[in-house]
């Protein structure tokens, strides 16, 4: 409900709290309560001097329920309900009194619509609260006002990277940005102050309201505006390839808006974001970034039932790339490391990492020098295999080689904590057989980081056939504790996202075998919407890198008995391993890198080497990068190594980059339409062979009219 | 010589030219841009067939500005093949961007055009682009200048049209206007302007008043009266210095409505037509233009249609409607006293006093009105003309086939 509160200086507080939960959200109920409140306020109106809104929850008004928008697919609907929300917003800011948005805590997309409509914005310090409109994160646009709102008192200038980046702001920054007016140190100095700014400012009425406004920095019209104008839709295809309808859309909208009243405009903005939320960018990301992200930020992953687990103190085993990253991001979360190498200058060498890490970290003043020592205090550089007795957590970052890991295994299983996890973070080979080598293999499991691990989310958790679900939980909450996001897997080669990734690549290197020119093939990667093309994604990896995978697969079949399924990348790669162009490592690969620093280009030899043939459309390469990437997706759905929806997108995307708008590997299937895919996946097939073919299960799905869920 | 021939003619709907007109939010290009998808979607039309797109548009500047016509084909994502260029003969743009398509279509320089014009009245004000003839005094003082509404004053005061003429002319324009729009002649013709989901912005004029009564028209204040007593009254008087005063006559009541609106015709060969399987609706038989003297400035349609009879070689008894803009009823008055039109023949289905005139568009949008009341009324020529700035006028004549 909404309390009704009028004191004696005849000034109504209305506390938003809606029952039943922990915030108050933008929904039909709060309408309703809504609609209520202003009747009230309109009939009492010559009886007040002022409102005040507040909430009684910690935030002050959560954003849209956005169970209601994702079910909507009739753009009428989604027009009106836009328009009925605005009227509401508009007919408060319109209703005659000062209106004084007290901001108890954050507000957020449609919460701080709410309170861009009211006349004043002061919010309480609280450490916790954030401002801003991040609706473009989820493909969408602020749909009450936001947009129409923001650019007026900002400017277009200034607002414009406020709704295109979505940013959400501390109180300070938000007070220096001028998203709020006024900061106060406690719940009652809040209240006064608005109080105080009702009684001062009784004739309060919002900037655009004055018949005398002009737009700050000037309207589209304005020449200093008119100069910078052209080149921001090409700002923004820079970085979006033409793939984020809803950044297209804020612009537009704040532009065409800025060039027309105020409640027009608002209606412009209507018309936008009906077309984004009826898009499937939109419902692609909301299946992500917010269905998905709160499942697995929810615990959907994580074994029910056992307790919550914390890591004291972290082993980790080898002070390389990784090693030194998983101790770095372990310090700064609190957890005391042992980072173990074969020789005390190697692991100082490890430390140094976290050292220069944090040393610009303090440079940029968000840590103190006293703090830093603190991480660094936490990190023990040490060459004793005993060291890591007492850890409750053992990471293993070695090189990927079965016997090196066994005797390290060994080792260290000899001296930790006897409850302890002991875990891999290979990205190659299957845990169950690393497993072997461990006298507790319940308590063996692979946790996979990502490179650079300091700036991936991502963290793979891979479960091998004997792993118990306590040692699970106990990688989950450790992946929480480090703050990243944690997807579970089951054992297989390659796990889910090397796997998956590596589809990626061999596709584009195939395509150069095909004659589709080098230069192409990285552009249709960036247009697909991946963020490096596959050539010089395969030059980081390293081509050498990846035929010593390839080769211990090939043992590996070899061994079960069976052939290594033949991928006509390999014979490409091959060629330039035999030139002697293994990758960037080595300055020469796909790309050439000189010496001097200088931009990398691509080889030239491509072409020769590669005779030209007859260029595919634009969509026919994309469609091959994309679709072989959900095949490859399915097929891990189908074998059990991927356990929910939710990891298979959200691991796509945080993993390897998977382009974000498409909502994740599987998401993209189902946005698609699974007949539509399948279809597409067979007419791939016929062309450019048997890897594109459509698993059964997604034939099956089909004909029952399933999606991924 | 070959022919040039009016395979369909569309428009937009006319909005109130006001910010809470229905068509303020919608950008000019993007009026232009959903009526050239409705044109190829109608006729099954590839874009790549089209040549040009000629658009007539009289204050092309901010969202009309930098040559809308080939804009617009771009952002309808026509053909890069199609090229665009935006004209500007004052009111008579539009009619003036059918012409020209027609005499190059006509020569061979052409086989398939688009001719037509915009504008968002609501949007991009009159006067917004400027000019010379008022704004430099020595022209403005040489050519004698004075604005419009004084020169159809003008034009009453000689005429001897009193205040009642005009108005009861005004009331015929509403009723008519609002007994074609209930008998739904305009439906063919008008394309809804819809939104970027497909949602209706508008889908029928929207500026004229079906409830007009003479009572409430004679009741309006002149609009003109006082900037005729600050000054060009004294201008136009000392050019006709015959006269003794200026009869202040027009208001908003019998004055052209200020609307958005947006009109597009497709001309182009017999042989283009045929090959693309286009039917030919009518042939554009003549076309002309003059000038008249700039004070009095809204003469041209008489001359300007008498020049075009003669080169015909037709009379007005040859012309089965006339559809004469009616940018101020002074204007028509004396048009249909120029050329002896009867009442009958003259703006059937009323004209822009009740329905609105979007400058740039007028003509190419009543070019379509009087081509679909021909068919309608079974008849074959109609003759089409507006009065212009600076005294000109233009006349096209077409024939239904």
């Amino acid at each position: 409900m909404f309390h009704y509160n009028k004191d004696a200086d005849n000034i109504v507080t209305i506390t938003m709290d809606m029952q039943g939960r922990s915030a108050n959200v933008l929904n039909d109920e709060f309408g309703t309560l809504f609609r209520d409140t202003l009747s009230k306020l309109e009939a009492d109106k010559a009886n007040i001097a002022g409102i005040i809104i507040t909430s009684a929850k910690s935030t002050f008004l959560a954003g849209a329920d956005l169970d209601h928008l994702y079910t909507l697919t009739d753009p009428k609907a989604i027009f009106d309900m836009c328009e009925t929300l605005k009227a509401g917003f508009r007919k408060l800011e319109t209703i005659g009194k000062p209106v004084v948005a007290a901001l108890n805590g954050a507000a957020l997309g449609g919460g701080y619509e709410l309170a861009l409509s009211c006349h004043r914005r002061i919010a309480l310090n609280n450490p916790k609260a954030q401002f801003g409109l991040p609706e473009v994160g989820l493909g969408l646009l602020p749909g009450g006002g936001g947009v129409i709102r923001l650019s007026r008192m900002l400017g277009l200038q200034n607002s414009l990277p406020f709704l295109t980046e979505g940013k959400r702001l501390k109180p300070a920054d938000a007070l220096k940005s001028g998203l709020i007016d006024e900061l106060a140190n406690t719940p009652e100095e809040m209240m006064e102050k608005a109080k105080t700014w009702i009684k001062a400012n009784p004739k309060a009425i919002n900037p655009w309201d004055d018949k005398a406004f002009k737009i700050p920095g000037g309207d589209p019209r304005n020449p200093k505006v008119a100069q910078m104008l052209p080149i921001v839709p090409a700002m923004t295809r820079k970085k979006t390839y033409g793939n984020y309808p809803a950044v297209e859309a804020i612009i537009a909208t704040a532009v065409e808006g800025a060039l027309v009243d105020f409640d027009t405009a608002c209606r412009i903005e209507s018309r936008y974001f009906t077309s984004l939320a009826t898009g499937k960018v939109s419902k692609n990301m909301i299946t992500a970034f917010w269905y998905n992200l709160n499942s697995i930020n929810a615990g959907g992953s994580r074994p029910k039932g056992v307790p919550p687990q914390t890591t004291k103190k972290l082993g980790v085993l080898g002070a390389g790339m990784m090693g030194s990253g998983i101790a770095y991001v372990s310090a700064i979360s609190g957890i005391e490391v042992v980072l173990k190498d074969a020789t005390v200058e190697k692991a100082e060498f490890g430390k140094s990492y976290s050292e220069k890490l944090l040393k610009k970290r303090v440079q940029q003043g968000k840590m103190t020098q006293e703090k830093m020592n603190e991480v660094l205090n936490r990190i023990t550089a040490t060459d004793d295999a005993n060291a890591v007795a007492g850890c409750d957590l053992i990471i293993e970052a070695v090189f990927e080689d079965r016997q090196i890991k066994a005797t390290v295994t060994k080792e260290s299983e000899a001296v930790m904590d006897a409850t302890g996890v002991y875990a891999s973070n290979t990205s190659t080979l299957p845990i169950t057989g690393l497993a072997e080598a461990s006298v507790r293999p319940d308590k063996f499991i692979g946790i996979h980081f990502f490179s650079p691990v300091d700036k991936m989310p991502l963290v793979e958790i891979i479960m091998g056939e004997k792993t118990s679900d306590e040692t699970l939980a106990k990688a989950f909450d450790y992946v929480k504790q480090i703050k990243k996001t944690p997807i579970v897997v089951n054992d297989s080669r390659g796990f889910y996202t090397s796997r998956v990734f590596a589809t990626y690549v061999l596709e584009g290197i195939s395509m150069l075998g095909e004659g589709q020119h080098p230069r192409y093939i990285e552009s249709c990667g960036l247009k697909a919407g991946m963020p490096v093309g596959p050539l010089a994604l395969t030059d980081e990896v390293s081509l050498s890198l990846m035929a010593h995978i390839r080769k211990q697969t090939e043992l590996d079949f070899a061994a079960e008995g069976k052939p290594l399924p033949h991928h006509p990348a390999y014979a490409v790669s091959q060629q330039l391993l035999d030139r002697n162009r293994p990758g960037k490592a080595a300055g020469a690969g796909f790309y050439e890198y000189p010496k001097d620093g200088g931009k990398k280009y691509l080889w030239p030899e491509l072409t020769t080497l590669f005779p030209q043939k007859e260029q595919l459309p634009q969509q026919e390469v994309i469609d091959r990068m994309i679709y072989i990437q959900s095949i490859e997706t399915v097929r891990c759905v189908e074998e059990g190594v991927l356990r929910n929806v939710a990891d298979a997108n959200i691991g796509s995307i945080f993993g390897w980059g998977f382009a974000p708008f498409n909502g994740g590997t599987l998401q993209y299937v189902n946005s698609v339409g699974l007949d539509a895919f399948v279809k597409r996946a067979e007419e791939l097939a016929a062309k450019y062979g048997e890897r594109f073919s459509p698993p059964a299960l997604l034939k099956e799905m089909a004909a029952k009219g399933e999606t991924f869920k | 010589m070959s022919e040039a021939f009016i395979f369909d003619a569309i428009r937009t709907p006319r909005g109130r030219g006001k910010k809470n007109g229905s068509l303020h939010e919608v950008t000019p290009v993007n009026l232009v841009a959903g009526l050239l998808n409705a044109l190829t979607e109608r006729n099954g039309l590839d874009s790549k067939e089209v040549e040009d797109v000629i658009l007539g548009c009289v204050t092309p500047v901010a969202d009309q500005g930098g040559n809308i016509a080939k804009t617009a084909a771009l952002h309808a994502g026509w053909d890069y093949s199609v090229s665009g260029f935006q004209l500007n003969r004052f009111c008579a743009s539009g009619l003036e961007a059918v012409n020209l398509a027609a005499a190059k279509v006509r020569s061979g320089w052409n086989d398939l055009v688009v001719a037509g014009g915009v504008e968002s009245m609501s949007r991009v004000s009159m006067g917004m682009d400027g000019g010379p003839w008022f704004l430099d005094p020595s022209v403005n003082s040489k050519s004698d200048f004075v604005p419009q509404g004084i020169s159809a004053d003008l034009i009453a005061t000689i005429e001897g049209f009193s205040r009642e003429d005009c108005d009861k002319y005004s009331l015929r324009s509403q009723q008519r206007a609002a007994a074609a729009k209930a008998a739904g002649y305009f439906k063919n013709s008008v394309v809804p302007v819809k939104d970027i989901n497909g949602l209706i912005v508008l889908d029928e004029d929207e500026y004229n008043r079906p409830d007009t009564t003479l009572e409430g028209l004679m009741s309006l204040a002149p609009s003109f009266q006082m900037m005729g007593e600050m000054g060009f009254d004294a201008v136009a008087l000392q050019k006709y210095p015959f006269l003794t005063e200026i009869n202040h006559i027009h208001t908003p009541g019998n004055s052209s409505g200020i609307v958005d609106g947006a009109a597009v015709v497709l001309i182009g060969s017999k042989e283009k037509g045929d090959a693309l399987g286009l039917k030919p609706r009518a042939r554009i038989k003549m076309a002309a233009h003059t000038s008249t003297e700039p004070t009095i400035m809204l003469t041209g349609p008489g001359p300007a249609s008498l020049l075009a009879l003669k080169k015909a070689g037709m009379t007005i008894n040859d012309i089965d409607l006339v559809e004469m803009n009616e940018a101020f009823a002074s204007a028509v008055l004396r048009l249909q006293r120029d050329i002896n039109c009867p009442d009958e023949k003259l703006n059937v289905n009323g004209g822009a006093i009740a329905l609105g005139h979007p400058l740039g568009a007028t003509g190419a949008m009543i070019l379509g009105t009087a081509l679909d009341e021909l068919e309608r009324t079974g008849k074959a020529t109609a003759l089409i003309t507006l009065c212009v700035g600076g005294g000109m006028g233009v006349t096209t004549i077409i024939e239904r086939i």
